[in-house]
């Protein structure tokens, strides 16, 4: 059994030490917001903070999390009510939404970073990949959560 | 709390019905399929009406993020006249569509066939039960139906001042015989259809609620993880199944019918995934394996001066191009794509003593229970199948291969399991795009009017493996849309195809056909224009006077696209236009390329003719998708094979483009109305490659005839 802090609560989880976080979180913990897309760091998909830093939960094992604390996109509100879900909602991004929990926790980590980013911030912080191309709604998004104007 | 690594603790997932305070999708239970969140009393299949005055509306098509789900909900509500603030919707029930005579006619989730397939029998739906809402209000009042009207969710009878809400009507009105005959509203009169409200699909994919097919739970499930034969067509040879058996969590390893793939159980998904990886799997991989990309490339070579099948020939192209002041010809290639679905497919699946219950994300359902039932080896009445959300379909997930194995492992452990595929098999075993050539000719008059064009299509057929019925005379339209039925004006013309197969599966692609030839037939009339001398719109404005539909389009992307305004050195712009699953696109695109070579898309017109239009901002993000699905393909996508296996495999050598690449998108509806209508999902892309290669042959003066871009040195000075 290996202890992980997910969303506030410690979680004793019996899994090998170098399974991925994505795979304990959504099979073991039940958390299938976090998506597996790609298990190679590619896409994005499977974006959590990690001590509120974005991380690929799919190449992060178990054992490098350690005592760290874990954000998924269930945690960042019980309501929808994030600043950044807000403004996904008002600009209808999702299409399929299969990458928007990743391309969400992205654009939250940017905006704790970066309060106002401009659309260069926007391109360097978000490297997901949506195959349904809404990037154009993203980057709107982006500029509604942070009060800019887009 | 400790971790829910008890199954049967995991609670079900009954997903959102409450999770935005009202409208939210209601999705079914996992196990209880048939059972049908709606409250109230049922007026017909597609509308139940609750006392509460909520209005249930059922949707027949997969949800994979074109909107379908709110678009069929507005254009039964817009004839039912009800609230649309108490809509919400839900997925009809592909066991009670079997049951019931296919009362839902079709689920199948592709061809942009929605909305344009089904508006007549959704407004039928809503419209009869109005009609019946207003007889159960006439009786209970005895005044005249013809007295009575109907607004946001009531019925009016204004000579009395009553007035009933249907909340109050439905038990009355089910008992109505609807009428046979109802009108619907012309499309000015709409208040709900041709808006845009929001959809309800959103709400539950922003904190992590929505439930796609790999996030099905049901209780005691376990886990598989597959390895299909990397050379399409090989068969197992061996198994070392002993090597893998005490890994942690393994529980059966599982050879799949036909020995084109080998399956490993587990508990949970990465024990399945690591066994798997160090399963040792021997493969008889037979000829196939001989087969390069250039073997299939050199066969479609030999194609295009091969006669072929004849697709369309009117007048004498022989002798005008004969005659011809100019001649202009040229060869285009187009590569093996793949779909790269953002969810990779997966399937969930249960067979028990009694029948099978099977959870998929799936452009077709009614598909899915068809291949559940026949790999479970029941009838179809034994099949319970469960539609979730998808991740993504781009035209790959009406394709049940995943579900046929998902059956066969779960038959063999005897418990629920769920298979992912990995990406990497979900990229080495797509349906995909057909590779393709196209030979072109065309002749120029002294006056540079066209007087003869020529074009012959070489490549794979998706029908010919699929629905060979629909190969006639040696051709089918998925091979040659977007070539002979466009609807430019050719005095002497002839299209022919060459069919050439290879092994490599084939399947429908988001726009098919005019997925190349758009492509190809767009960048060609561009170059004809060129050699005419002539401004490449004015050009083909020329060739379809009389469409004034194609006119009316190709004027307003001129228009709205600042056609021939001046842009500064390093950029370009580019047109094209397209006529494919009933609408009409036309793109222009500015690009700037760098002397080094370097290109990036700056902005996107689209105008788009569908008829009519259901929901103006999805339409809208349909075409900002497309423009990206289309842009990622054209400067990045290709399948390519060697030694009979594909050799590309994750996102690292598929690529797509990020944010950073994406260019600005503008849409505008350039709507015919009248009696068509048109899809969305793919028409909205088709112009994008040639539109955006013309662009760059403004800058760069190189003509793109082969894609993706990346293998091109687009220098300039
Ligand atoms: S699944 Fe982790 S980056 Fe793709
Ligand atoms: S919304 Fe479908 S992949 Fe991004």
């Amino acid at each position: 059994m290996v202890a992980i802090k997910v969303n506030g609560t410690t979680h004793q989880v019996d899994a090998a030490p170098d399974t991925p976080l994505l795979w304990v979180l959504r099979d073991n913990l039940g958390l299938t917001g976090t998506k597996y897309g790609c298990g190679i760091a590619q896409c994005g998909a499977c974006t959590v903070h990690i001590d509120g830093n974005p991380t690929r939960a799919c190449a992060t094992p178990l054992s490098a999390v350690g005592t760290s604390a874990v954000l998924t996109i269930e945690g960042l509100s019980k309501d929808k009510s994030h600043a950044v879900q807000k403004a996904w909602i008002a600009e209808q991004v999702p299409q399929c939404g299969f990458c928007q929990s990743g391309q969400i926790m992205a654009a939250v980590s940017l905006l704790e970073k970066t309060p106002k980013p401009t659309d260069a911030d926007i391109d360097a912080a978000m490297t997901n990949i949506c195959r349904c191309g809404t990037y154009q709604r993203v980057r709107v998004a982006i500029h509604r959560a942070a009060g800019n104007k887009a | 709390m400790t971790e829910l690594n008890t199954l049967s603790r995991r609670d079900f997932i009954a997903v959102s019905a409450a999770a935005s305070g009202g409208m939210a999708i209601g999705f079914h239970l996992p196990g209880r399929a048939e059972a049908s969140t709606a409250k109230g009393a049922e007026l017909n299949a597609w509308v139940t009406i609750g006392s509460d005055d909520t209005v249930t509306i059922r949707v027949h098509r997969s949800e994979m993020g074109q909107g379908s789900s709110t678009a069929i909900p507005q254009l039964v509500a817009e004839e039912l006249e009800c609230d649309w603030s108490k809509v919400r919707m839900e997925f009809a029930s592909v066991m009670r569509h079997i049951r019931e005579n296919k009362v839902y006619v079709s689920f199948a989730t592709g061809g942009s066939r929605a909305i344009r397939d089904s508006h007549t029998y959704l407004r039928k739906a809503g419209a009869t039960g109005r009609e019946m809402l207003k007889m159960a209000a006439a009786q209970s009042w005895g005044v005249p139906v013809g007295e009575l009207k109907t607004e946001k969710g009531f019925v009016l009878h204004a000579a009395s001042n009553r007035r009933a809400s249907y909340g109050s009507l439905a038990e009355a009105a089910a008992k109505m015989t609807p009428p046979a005959e109802v009108k619907f509203k012309p499309d000015a009169e709409w208040t709900i259809a041709g808006k845009s409200p929001a959809r309800f699909d959103v709400p539950e994919k922003v904190d992590g609620s929505a439930i796609y097919g790999m996030d099905v739970k049901v209780p005691g499930m376990v886990h598989a993880a597959i390895k299909q034969a990397p050379v399409f067509g090989a068969k197992l040879a061996s198994v070392d199944e002993a090597k893998v058996k005490s890994m942690p969590g393994v529980l059966a390893v599982v050879k799949l019918p036909g020995d084109g793939a080998v399956a490993v159980v587990a508990e949970r998904f990465w024990q399945a995934k690591t066994a798997l990886d160090a399963l040792p799997i021997a493969w008889n991989e037979g000829d196939n394996a001989k087969v390069q990309q250039a073997t299939i490339v050199d066969r479609l070579k030999q194609g295009l001066v091969e006669p072929g099948a004849k697709v369309r020939h009117e007048g004498d192209f022989d002798g005008a191009f004969a005659k011809a002041a100019k001649k202009i010809e040229a060869e285009y290639f187009a590569p093996f794509l793949d779909h790269a679905c953002m969810e990779p497919m997966n399937c969930t699946a249960h067979v028990k003593a009694d029948g099978v219950e099977v959870w998929v994300p799936t452009q077709n359902i009614e598909g899915s229970l068809a291949a559940a039932a026949e790999a479970a080896g029941v009838t179809p009445d034994k099949v319970t199948a469960n539609l979730t959300l998808l991740g993504g379909g781009f035209g790959r997930r009406g394709r049940q291969d995943y579900v046929t194995q998902a059956v066969h492992i779960a038959k063999a452990v005897g418990k629920p399991v769920k298979l992912i595929w990995s990406r990497e098999e979900d990229i080495q075993h797509g349906t995909y795009r057909p590779i393709s050539m196209g030979k072109l000719q065309a002749g120029l008059d002294e006056k540079n009017e066209l007087t003869a064009y020529a074009h012959k299509v070489s490549g794979q057929s998706i029908f010919s493996h699929l629905l060979p019925h629909l190969v006639k005379d040696g051709w089918d339209a998925s091979s040659m849309d977007g070539t002979y039925n466009q609807a430019y004006k050719m005095p002497n013309c002839k299209f022919d195809y060459v069919m050439r197969n290879s092994h490599v599966p084939v399947g429908f692609w988001r726009s098919v056909g005019s997925s190349q030839n758009a492509f190809i037939t767009e960048s060609f009339m561009d170059e004809v224009a060129h050699a005419a001398g002539k401004d490449p719109v004015e050009f083909r404005r020329n060739l379809i006077q009389h469409n004034k539909s194609w006119l009316n389009v190709l004027n307003m992307a001129a228009e709205k696209g600042d056609w021939g305004k001046p842009l500064p050195k390093g950029k370009g712009r580019g047109f094209a236009i397209n006529a494919c699953f009933g609408s009409i696109t036309a793109h222009v695109v500015e690009v700037t390329v760098s002397q080094r070579g370097q290109v990036k898309v700056d902005r996107v017109v689209v105008v788009l003719d569908t008829g009519h239009a259901v929901h103006p901002d999805n339409i809208a993000a349909q075409n900002e998708g497309g423009v990206a699905y289309a842009l990622s393909a054209m400067l990045y996508g290709e399948i390519t094979i060697k030694d009979g296996r594909v050799e590309q495999s994750n996102f690292h050598d598929y690529e797509s483009i990020l944010i950073d690449q994406m260019p600005k998108v503008e849409s505008y509806l350039s709507l015919t109305q009248g009696d068509w209508w048109g899809g969305v999902g793919e028409p909205s892309m088709a112009p994008l490659m040639a539109a955006t290669c013309n662009a760059i042959f403004q800058v760069t003066g190189k003509r793109i005839r082969s894609l993706p871009l990346k293998h091109h040195d687009l220098k300039w000075a």
